[in-house]
């Protein structure tokens, strides 16, 4: 049999939006998929060798469950980013959920091909020296070479 | 009763973790050597089953008690 082919492209950069790419291709992974992600806009921050740096925000984000109920205006105030975010960050350490770090690690393990979009590296300016080592650079034709020839293929 | 011949102990970890874990303890087995899961993740007897299906290596039985799940899973 062939090995399957997952291919992801990956454009959030929050912590909640970080996990799934990162769980499906791991998972992927583990029952034998050949797994590639590209990294665009968003997308990029988690490709950052830090990721103590990803939010969640309540704003703008209705189906985000809070402790109390909130007015939307509550929700600009200075700090409640930062605390949503630790909230979520604590949660999930108590439900036994893996770190983004962790989660990313174990995609590196098991050979997940990642790439970044070279066209949004340069929008937003990033330093690829701030990226995990073993990324490549690569723009959409780089992605379908991949994507054409997968079984599955998920935008996130 | 499956005799095992190594165990992992996946309990309070939650999904992917507890397939993940298995994925690599499975790799530090021989062909015909048998994993054993203790779980506590109540997604894990879906995941499990699918994991065993998909990747060929026999799950030989799996059971519940007090909350925790046990599986058996044979190298292919």
């Amino acid at each position: 049999m062939d090995e399957k082919k997952l291919a992801i492209v990956a454009t959030k950069g929050t912590l909640d939006w970080g996990y799934p790419p990162f769980i499906l291709a791991s998972t992927a992974a583990a029952l034998g998929y050949s797994v590639e992600i590209f990294f665009t806009f968003y997308g990029l921050q988690l490709l950052k060798k830090d990721l103590s740096h990803l939010r969640v925000s309540p704003l703008g984000n209705p189906a985000m469950p809070m402790p109390v109920p909130m007015p939307t205006l509550m929700m600009v105030l200075p700090g409640m980013e930062g605390m949503a975010t630790s909230m979520m960050k604590s949660k999930m350490k108590a439900k036994g959920v893996a770190s983004l770090d962790e989660l990313r690690e174990l995609c590196v393990e098991a050979e997940v091909r990642m790439i970044a979009c070279q066209m949004t590296v340069d929008l937003f300016e990033f330093d690829t020296a701030d990226f995990i080592d073993g990324i490549e650079l690569g723009g959409a034709a780089a992605f379908f070479e991949f994507a054409g020839e997968s079984d599955i293929t998920l935008f996130i | 009763m499956v005799q095992e011949d190594q165990v992992l102990d996946a309990r309070g970890l939650n999904c992917p973790l507890p397939i993940l874990r298995t994925k690599k303890a499975l790799g530090e087995l021989t062909s015909g050597q048998v994993l054993k899961i203790v779980a506590t993740d109540p997604g894990a007897v879906k995941d499990f089953e699918a994991f065993s299906k998909q990747t060929k290596n026999p799950l030989l039985e799996h059971a519940e008690a007090a909350g925790e799940f046990v599986f058996f899973i044979q190298k292919a």
